[in-house]
């Protein structure tokens, strides 16, 4: 298996499909979309069933990275075609593949218009995903990680509600200025170290000035994606315009990007830069969880109300992350994960009924458990991983980035875990106001309850939160031997900068 | 068979709950349109009707316990999750009484291991199933309780077009709670502490429609949830202290941790007195001790068996059980013990104060319920944990047994839940009557029922005790006593003597309740009469410490258990009877004898009354100070912070201001960008500025 290219097969299977449906898939008779359809579901559930190989495949024992391809690109520039995963990014990937198809049959019946590009836009997205995950060369990533904005903004633009010009535009301007400031951090790390070999520049030492520039400069990029506080107002918008499959890929994969580029490149990269920087990242991060849990909770629009939760959420992200403990990073990549999977449901819930009222406005529903009770019980079930409870994913995620945090600053971890409480206030105020109640208003009455496509939809949902909830050691060991050499690196070289006197400090930890 | 006990309720919520979303057995397709999408005719139809009837109702009895549909009889459905529900629990208490004599009595405690949860780095975390004297016990109390609810439901919710439904969300509390209660780590206790607390939040919401309802079940899962943030504290501190989260070993290096100090926030504080308050802070929630209290009189929104199961015996003793399982901890921490007295004993006091003023059967149970939580609390507080878990296996027996009694009441008089009309019912309903005596008997502590001896214990072991705030436990605990043996007598002479004060119509059709109902009250009225004379001996007798084995550790200065054995003067043990007689006399002098003179005295005190009948304004304070800053707060950021600050300075401001550029310099494309990445980076540079200098 070791000679098969695995994970160039999974990049790049979907641009098969693309290329299936350019090829053979011609007019817009019903028949054709059909087809369209049929070719995008098939595509992207073979690729994640491929996908699954690159789990069996994957040694949890081994930190380093697995499945290496590596091939010369432009040799002159020490520039490699360089594929690989190990246990931060390999659950990324299965997460992309995962959601994918997902995301195509929620698109089954809503998107009518223009399907083939539609389809084509998503499997191009997935390709760029997949690949920018398993990137281990600078320009290889950079050019997956902002290949992702153009179908993203395409899909938000084409396809998106009324004010979607304007929400296309804030999303795609809010996250290139970040990937500028990135290039050019990228180029100076390139001047400095004479490849863009990510393994490799990872185990170069940049001089202390150096890497607080560099550090601000992915941290740009990284911050707008994730999206971190106050650089956040473009999250609202783009969901709220975007088409229930858009929400769910931005939300379940792209956030995560920002999250995973922490990771990769700012902690073990500039260490020193990053022990400089981590007061402000906690800074910033309760300011999101506070400040955008209060502001969900005066939303009155279903999809920004969950749009600012995942603020909120990926502000536990970014504290785990910067624990810098063993639990404060696996949660933050355990939250990222069950993050993209509960906040892809609960979009897929305002989904369902935007697609019978045509409306996200919260005023609008009410009562309908009556009429819909297995909506009700999916959209509760993901209320409360969503809010943390134990046996879902959700909880799993918040109890180890919380313990780590606590391990580290409790000031941090007290303040956080005010989410707890807020989380739970906004959720439940917003299922309270959909499902629970009278139903009186006549177009609600008429709604039906979930049929077949969407309960397939939703099924596999629902186990993987449980599985997560239940058996979470599924996932964590095969983070848990990545996330130790990642700290092992950060920490020793943190030791040899700051010489004897810092040994102390980083035993603390 | 301990994971017989524990997953049998698992596995009938599981069936109730296919059933009630599925429509049960395709025998009754009729009544399948209900809830499944195949019948659309059907299905509007019905609500038609319902939203009709449900109208109707809210005309003359808005904000009761009302059921709001009409059903026909039981479907098929119907009955197999009733009997799936109830048959299972019923199987699951006969086990643990088993396992009771086994564990507790015979003396084997063991622990199985199911599998392993969550292990991340030094966190290791297991499913397990404990069972200890301290969980046999409260197995016993959890699913006896939770059968009779369960075959109680079956008589009571009889006219709910909902049953599978009601029933499922009994059996996911018993699930929940039976997890809680056999937990082997503070995380699968959390685990438990939740679920219960999802399963409170849907049963009190079971009403749906109702809007008091709603708010009711928000407000019980928020409440609580603040206490959940202290208890999630105090994990991470107990993780941080001891490297561990399993209870065995926590208590070994508890010892080692005394004189400690956490660094938490911006202090050094006594390690284990932080980590216990933080602790109890949960507990205070799940308990409802004062302060976190006001969720559970609103609970009582929910059916009455549930307030019944969930408010009054089992849930709500969850912090009792948390603060005597974590014991060996809270021992080597005075100053949190002598915290968790106060807050119990205030509790008990002020709680009674609230009970005696309200008109509503079962807030004044509720009340009830909070002031003997908080004898538990304060006999936890002076290291009586025996006289606390005694009281708590008592308590369940007779609580339940009024709330149920009052169910039977409300069922016989239509719903109506107000005891100012009621009232000279007790010939008609003679068998409810009688059981709500000897529940009320219990509870004030009438020698030889069974409050009798946990409640003397409590008091007694109060005043024996070291602790220096022992003597003022003692002390509110006999004025809530007085109090509590006046309100029983208040309830009980409102509701069943004196003339009838409810419409003549629902005079007429009240009713003795159908056997189903009466079966349960019996065997709980066995419990409350025989449950303290027959097991003290075990519970707080001499033998006691070979009872609980190493599951309770009590310091060899802190007996208090053993100084109220030997060192009580005899008024000591007289004071409880004495009060609990002076109430009743004084409800009887004002309910029967004098009937106009509570009026009068309320209106005398009018202050002071007002005062009591809105429960001291905690609702109102909490509302003020919380509920509505929070969404003001919560708007004001999102229009000014978002909106005009955020947006305005950043793309829309810098779109606006570019555009003027771009009219003069028509360079769009590169001035928009870079302007905007420069203000970026000017805005990171003066926060991170403005961090290193004050931060």
């Amino acid at each position: 298996m070791a000679s098969w290219p695995l994970l160039s097969f999974t990049t790049f299977l979907p641009l098969a499909g693309v290329a299936l449906i350019l090829l053979f898939c011609r007019g817009n008779t019903p028949d054709v979309v059909r087809n369209v359809r049929y070719v995008a579901l098939w595509t992207t559930v073979i690729t994640f069933v491929l996908s699954l190989f690159i789990w069996f495949n994957f040694d949890p024992r081994n930190p380093g990275y697995q499945l290496v391809e590596k091939a010369d690109w432009i040799p002159e520039f020490g520039i490699s075609y360089h594929m690989g995963v190990d246990g931060i990014s390999m659950l990324f990937v299965i997460l992309s593949t995962f959601l994918m198809p997902l995301c195509i049959l929620s698109s089954w019946e809503a998107v009518q218009n223009r399907v083939k590009e539609y389809m084509i836009a998503f499997l191009v997205l997935e390709t760029l995903m997949v690949g920018m995950f398993c990137a281990l060369d600078f320009v290889l990533f950079y050019m997956f990680f902002e290949g992702v904005l153009i179908p993203m903004f395409l899909i938000i633009g084409v396809w998106g509600g009324a004010r979607r010009v304007y929400a296309a535009f804030k999303f795609f301007l809010y996250t290139l200025l970040g990937s500028v400031l990135m290039l050019l951090a990228i180029l100076a790390m390139y001047f400095a170290a004479g490849t863009t070999d990510i393994p490799t520049i990872t185990a170069t030492h940049f001089p202390r000035n150096m890497q607080l520039w560099l550090w601000l400069a992915f941290f740009a990029s990284f911050a707008v994606k994730v999206p971190m506080w106050p650089v956040h107002t473009w999250l609202p918008d783009a969901h709220v315009e975007a088409p229930t499959a858009g929400s769910v890929i931005l939300a379940g994969v792209l956030l995560k990007m920002g999250g995973y580029g922490f990771l990769r490149f700012n902690i073990p990269m500039l260490p020193e830069a990053t022990e400089y920087f981590a007061p402000l990242v906690y800074t910033l991060s309760i300011v999101a969880v506070i400040y955008t849990s209060l502001v969900a909770l005066a939303q009155e629009d279903m999809k920004k109300l969950i749009a600012y939760s995942s603020v909120a959420h990926m502000g536990f992200v970014t504290i785990g992350m910067f624990a810098l403990n063993q639990q404060g990073i696996e949660g933050s990549i355990f939250t990222m994960l069950s993050h993209g999977i509960v906040s892809g449901a609960l979009f897929l819930c305002v989904g369902v009924v935007y697609d019978r009222l045509h409306t996200r406005e919260i005023a609008r529903y009410g009562g309908l458990v009556k009429n819909m009770p297995k909506y009700a019980v999916v959209f509760l079930f993901m209320t409360m991983a969503s809010v943390g409870l134990p046996g879902t994913s959700g909880f799993v995620g918040e109890f180890l980035v919380l313990l780590g945090a606590f391990r580290d600053n409790t000031w941090v971890a007290f303040l956080a875990a005010t989410g707890m409480v807020l989380g739970a206030a906004y959720a439940l105020w917003l299922f309270r106001r959909v499902v629970y109640g009278k139903l009186v208003k006549p177009d609600v009455r008429a709604m039906f309850d979930l049929n077949t496509r969407e309960v397939a939809i939703f099924l596999p949902l629902i186990a993987v939160v449980l599985w997560m909830g239940v058996y979470p050691n599924s996932f964590l060991n095969v983070t848990s031997a990545s996330v130790g050499q990642l700290i092992q690196t950060y920490q020793t070289k943190l030791a040899a900068a700051q010489g004897g006197a810092g040994d102390v400090s980083v035993a603390a930890r | 068979m301990e994971v017989l006990v524990v997953f049998l309720p698992l596995l009938a919520f599981l069936v109730a709950g296919s059933i009630a979303l599925f429509g049960g057995p395709k025998a009754e397709p009729a009544h399948a349109g209900g809830h499944g999408h195949h019948d659309h005719h059907g299905h509007d139809h019905g609500h038609d009707a319902h939203a009709h009837d449900a109208h109707a109702h809210d005309e003359h009895d808005d904000g009761h316990d009302d059921h709001h549909a009409v059903a026909g009889p039981p479907t098929a459905g119907d009955r197999a999750a009733q009997f799936v529900t109830a048959g299972a629990v019923l199987i699951s208490a006969v086990l643990s009484w088993v396992l009771f004599f086994d564990v507790a009595v015979g003396g084997h405690p063991r622990t199985i291991e199911l599998m392993s949860w969550i292990r991340s780095g030094g966190l290791d975390v297991s499913w397990a199933l404990r069972v200890d004297q301290l969980t046999a016990v409260m197995l016993v109390v959890v699913n006896t309780v939770s059968a009779m609810v369960h075959v109680y439901s079956i008589g009571y919710m009889a006219e709910d077009p909902q049953k599978p439904r009601f029933m499922g969300y009994l059996s996911l509390f018993t699930f929940a709670m039976l997890m809680l209660v056999t937990a082997d780590n503070l995380v699968q206790l959390f685990f438990g502490w939740e679920g219960v607390g999802l399963a409170s939040y849907l049963l009190i919401n079971f009403w749906y429609e109702k809007p008091s309802a709603n708010n009711a079940a928000i407000k019980a899962f928020l409440v609580n949830r603040v206490g959940d943030f202290g208890f999630a504290l105090g994990i991470f501190a107990i993780f941080v202290l001891t490297g561990s989260v399993q209870f065995d070993a926590i208590f070994a290096k508890a010892p080692e941790l005394v004189g400690q100090k956490l660094h938490f926030l911006s202090w050094n504080i006594d390690a284990l007195t932080i980590t216990c308050l933080l602790l109890f802070m949960g507990a205070m929630g799940k308990s409802a001790q004062l302060g976190l209290h006001t969720w559970l009189p609103d609970a009582m929104e929910g059916p009455t068996p549930v307030s019944a199961l969930i408010h009054a015996a089992t849930m709500v003793t969850a912090g009792v059980f948390m603060v005597c399982r974590l014991s060996p901890v809270f021992e080597y921490a005075p100053t949190a013990l002598e915290i968790v007295a106060v807050v119990g004993a205030l509790t008990a006091f002020v709680a009674a104060t609230i009970g005696f003023t309200q008109f509503d059967i079962k807030r004044v149970i509720a009340y009830s319920t909070m002031s003997q939580l908080g004898y538990m609390f304060f006999a936890a507080g002076v290291s009586a944990y025996g006289a606390a878990m005694f009281h708590l296996f008592t308590h369940a027996f007779f609580k339940a047994l009024l709330f149920l009694g009052a169910g039977s009441v409300i069922h016989a008089l239509h719903h109506e839940q107000d005891m100012r009309n009621m009232g000279g019912v007790w010939k008609k309903i003679p068998f409810t009557y009688a059981v709500m005596w000897i529940g009320n008997l219990a509870l004030a502590g009438l020698p030889f029922f069974a409050g009798y001896y946990s409640k003397d214990m409590i008091l007694e072991a109060a005043f024996a005790s070291a602790s220096p705030v022992g003597k003022f436990a003692f002390a509110l605990g006999i004025a809530a006593a007085l109090l509590t043996a006046f309100y029983s007598w208040r309830l009980l002479f409102m509701t069943f003597h004196g003339k009838p004060r409810m419409e003549k119509s629902v005079f007429d059709h009240a009713h003795e309740s159908p056997v189903v109902m009466l079966i349960p009250l019996a065997v709980l009225a066995l419990g409350a009469l025989f449950a303290g004379f027959g097991f003290h001996e075990l519970f707080i007798g001499h033998s006691m410490e070979h009872f609980w084995g190493k599951t309770i550790l009590v310091l060899a200065d802190h007996n208090s258990i053993e100084a109220a054995h030997h060192h009580t003067p005899g008024w000591v043990k007289l004071a409880p009877l004495v009060v609990g007689l002076i109430g009743i006399a004084l409800a009887y002098i004002m309910y029967m004898a004098i009937p106009g003179l509570p009026a009068k005295v309320a209106a005398t005190f009018r202050g002071v009354h007002q005062f009591l009948y809105n429960k001291w304004y905690f609702d109102e304070l909490y509302d003020f100070l919380f509920v509505r800053s929070a969404k003001y707060l919560g708007y004001g950021l999102w229009k000014s912070g978002d909106g005009a600050v955020i947006d305005g300075v950043g793309p829309d401001g810098i779109a606006a201001a570019t555009r003027d550029v771009a009219a003069r310099a028509s360079r769009l494309q590169s001035g928009y960008v870079y302007h905007y990445a420069f203000a970026m980076v000017i805005g990171v540079v003066l926060l991170v500025a403005w961090l290193s200098v004050f931060g």
